[in-house]
C-alpha cells in the first residue's frame, strides 16, 4: 500500500520557505523583456499614426492635428506591434505591468509645442528642386500642411526610399529616371528622409493640402566632359570601331 | 426502473478550468447520460479575421486559449507561410519547436494540478503549479510573457534565444526534470491516487478511434499517433516515438502525460544541441491567395488549421478544429455509466480546453 509516497515531500515542505514571493514586501522583479505596459517619448513623436493602424485592438489613437497620442492601458494587449513599427522608435515597452485601478482610463500625451527652426525656410530656397508648390511664405498654423520633396540633381535613384515607405506611396523607376509619390496615400512619416543615402529628401511646407501623385524626373546629365553635341550616330561607329580595335590590339 | 433525476454540472464547477454545460441525467449515481452545452465562451475570433490585417490576426489567434496560445500562434503562421511560399529560417523553425515543448511542459503540468485538484489532493495540486512557474519565468525571460507570448509571427520569430539563454534553460530543466520525477512519483504510485483513476472511464480502442478522439486521450487507448511524426516546424529532424498505453482508463491517460513531460525535456534538449544560427525571420511581401490545411500537435491533440486568402489583405477565413472538440463526443461516451463522483475526473482527463473549442 503506497501511501506514504508523498510523505517525503510533505516533510520536506513543513520545514522549508513558502515558494512565492512575498510580493507586495518583496517588490516585483521583471525580467528584461517583460512586456509590461507601452511608453512614449512623446518629444519624438512625428504622429504618422503607423502604430494606431497596427494596434490590433484599436488601444492606441494618434490625432495629428491637436498633437495628441492617447492608449487605453486596457484595450492593450501588450503585443509589441506598435513598438515594431514605430518609425521614429519613440515608442518603447516597460517591464511594470499596469497598477489595478477602479475604473478604465485612457491615458493621452499632448506634444509640447516645438520652438520655431528658423533655418527651414532658407533651406527650402536654397534647394534646388523643381517643387511647383515650395513654400514661399509659411502659411497660418492651422492650415499648413508639409509634404515629402526630393532634390532630383542629388538623388541617385536608388529606390530606398521606397522599400522603406511603410505604407508603399513612393515609386522609383531607374529606367525612367522617376521618382513619383502618392500624396493621398502618405502619412508623412519621415521614413523615406531617414532612409535616403544622399540626404537629398526634405519636408517642405506647403500651403495647399498635397493631393494626387507627383512625379519628379531626373534630368539626364550632358554626355562626358570630352565629348561636344555630338550627335548619337557619330559616336556610335566611334564606339564600334573602339570595339572593334580591341581584340586586334589583343591580338599579337 | 428508478427514477431519473437531471443535474446539471458547469459551467461554473471548482474543477472546470474553462466554462462547459453538461445535463447529467442521473439513476441514483449512476450517469446515464451526459448532455453538453458549449457556447459560454464564444468570442467570435474566428469572424475577425475578416476585419484584422492578416500579419496582425496572429495576436488573435494566439489569444484563442490562454493554455494552447503558442501552438495557435504557430499553426496559424506556418499556414499562411504556406499559402505565400515563404521559407522559413531554420533557427526560427527550431526556436519554434522550443517553444511549443516548452508550451507543451507547461500544459501538461497544468493539467496533472488540476486533476490532483479534481480528486482532493490539493497540495500536490500546489506542486505541480510550483514547477510549472519555473517554466513560466523562462518564458518571460525568452519572450516577455508568461502565458501569451507574441513571438510568432508571418515568416518566422520574433525574438531569439541565444546560447547563454538557452544554456541557462538546459541546466534549469535538469533540476526540473529531478523534482518532475519526485511528482510523477505520486501520481503514478501512490495508493488513494490510484484507487480514483484506474478502472475509470474506460475506452476501447476501437471506441477511441471510431469516436474520433485525439491526442494523450486518443494515445492512452492504444493508438499510436502523433502529429509531431508529420514533420512541421523542425520536428522532422527530432527523433522520438509517441508514448502509448494499452490500459484505457483515466490511469493511462494521466500517465501519457507524465511520460509526454519527460519525452518533451528531451526533445528540448536535441533541439538546443541542434539549433542552427542564422536569421529569424524571413520578409513577407504581398498578400496571401490561396488555401492551406495544417495539423499541429497541440498539447490536447490534433489541432487543424485552414487558412484561406484572396489576395487581400484581410483573409477570407480561418478555421481552427481544436482537440478539445474532437474528444467531447469520446468523453460524453466515457460518462455513460460512470458514478457522479468520477464525472468531474473524466472531462477532466480529456484536458477540457474550452476556450479553444469555442473561440
Amino acid at each position: 500500500m503506497n501511501v506514504m509516497v508523498f510523505a517525503k515531500t510533505a516533510l520536506k515542505n513543513l520545514f522549508s520557505t513558502p515558494a512565492t514571493k512575498m510580493y507586495p514586501q518583496v517588490p516585483a522583479q521583471y525580467p528584461e523583456r517583460t512586456r509590461g505596459h507601452v511608453t512614449i517619448d512623446i518629444d519624438t513623436c512625428i504622429f504618422c499614426g503607423i502604430c494606431q493602424r497596427k494596434c490590433p485592438t484599436g488601444a492606441i489613437k494618434v490625432d495629428r492635428p491637436s498633437k495628441s497620442w492617447s492608449i487605453e492601458p486596457y484595450g492593450c494587449v501588450q503585443c509589441a506591434n506598435c513598438v515594431e513599427c514605430c518609425p521614429k522608435k519613440c515608442l518603447g515597452m516597460g517591464t511594470a505591468y499596469t497598477t489595478p485601478g477602479g475604473e478604465k482610463k485612457v491615458e493621452t500625451h499632448v506634444q509640447p509645442p516645438k520652438p520655431e527652426q528658423p533655418a527651414a525656410p532658407a533651406s527650402a530656397a536654397s534647394a534646388p528642386s523643381q517643387a511647383a508648390s515650395s513654400a514661399a511664405a509659411p502659411a497660418a498654423e492651422s492650415t499648413e500642411y508639409t509634404m515629402v520633396e526630393v532634390d532630383m540633381a542629388q538623388c541617385i535613384l536608388c529606390g530606398l526610399c521606397g522599400k522603406k515607405c511603410p505604407v508603399d506611396v513612393i515609386t522609383v523607376d531607374r529606367t525612367a529616371k522617376t521618382w513619383s509619390i502618392n500624396r493621398d496615400e502618405c502619412i508623412l512619416c519621415e521614413n523615406c528622409i531617414s532612409a535616403c543615402p544622399k540626404k537629398c529628401m526634405t519636408m517642405q511646407k506647403s500651403a495647399a493640402q498635397p493631393a494626387g501623385t507627383d512625379t519628379r524626373t531626373k534630368a539626364v546629365p550632358e554626355a562626358a566632359p570630352k565629348a561636344s553635341a555630338a550627335p548619337a550616330p557619330a559616336a556610335a561607329p566611334a564606339d564600334e570601331a573602339k570595339g572593334d580595335s580591341k581584340p586586334d590590339a589583343e591580338t599579337p | 426502473m428508478s427514477t431519473r433525476s437531471v443535474v446539471p454540472f458547469g459551467p461554473q464547477h471548482p474543477v472546470l478550468p474553462e466554462p462547459i454545460h453538461l445535463d447529467l441525467v442521473l439513476e441514483d449515481e449512476t450517469v446515464v447520460e451526459a448532455i453538453p452545452s458549449i457556447g459560454f465562451i464564444h468570442r467570435g475570433l474566428e469572424k475577425l479575421v475578416e476585419q484584422r490585417d492578416f500579419q496582425d490576426y496572429v495576436y488573435v489567434a494566439e489569444r484563442i486559449c490562454g493554455i494552447c496560445s503558442f501552438m495557435h500562434g504557430m499553426g496559424y503562421c506556418e499556414s499562411v507561410e504556406h499559402i505565400m511560399d515563404i521559407e522559413v529560417p531554420d533557427r526560427a523553425k527550431y526556436l519554434r519547436t522550443i517553444w511549443c515543448e516548452f508550451s507543451r511542459l507547461h500544459s501538461h503540468l497544468l493539467w496533472l494540478g488540476l486533476l490532483a485538484d479534481a480528486f482532493g489532493f490539493e497540495s500536490l495540486f500546489m506542486h505541480s503549479w510550483r514547477l510549472r512557474e519555473k517554466i513560466l519565468d523562462m518564458f518571460e525571460i525568452s519572450t516577455g510573457g508568461r502565458l501569451i507570448f507574441s513571438v510568432n509571427k508571418v515568416g518566422g520569430v520574433r525574438k531569439d534565444m541565444d546560447s547563454d539563454m538557452l544554456h541557462q534553460f538546459e541546466t534549469t530543466l535538469v533540476d526540473m526534470e529531478k523534482d518532475m520525477r519526485e511528482l510523477t512519483k505520486t501520481f503514478l504510485n501512490d495508493y488513494s491516487v490510484k484507487t480514483r483513476l484506474k478502472g475509470i472511464g474506460i475506452l476501447s480502442k476501437q471506441e477511441a478511434f471510431d469516436l474520433g478522439a485525439a491526442g494523450p486521450f486518443m494515445r492512452a487507448s492504444g493508438i499510436a499517433l502523433d502529429n509531431r511524426k508529420l514533420g512541421y516546424a523542425a520536428y522532422g529532424n527530432l527523433d522520438f516515438e509517441p508514448i502509448i498505453s494499452n490500459e484505457c482508463d483515466c490511469y493511462a491517460r494521466c500517465y501519457v502525460r507524465t511520460q509526454e513531460l519527460f519525452q518533451s525535456v528531451d526533445l528540448i534538449r536535441q533541439a538546443i544541441a541542434k539549433i542552427p544560427a542564422g536569421e529569424i525571420s524571413a520578409p513577407v511581401k504581398g498578400f496571401p491567395k490561396g488555401e492551406y490545411f495544417m495539423r499541429v500537435e497541440q498539447p490536447r491533440g490534433e489541432g487543424l488549421y485552414y487558412v484561406k486568402g484572396n489576395g487581400t489583405k484581410f483573409l477570407d477565413r480561418v478555421r481552427v478544429r481544436t482537440p478539445t472538440f474532437a474528444n467531447l463526443p469520446a468523453m460524453l461516451k466515457t460518462l455513460k455509466g460512470a458514478q457522479l463522483a468520477d464525472v468531474p475526473i473524466l472531462i477532466l482527463t480529456i484536458d477540457p480546453c474550452i476556450s479553444c473549442t469555442e473561440r
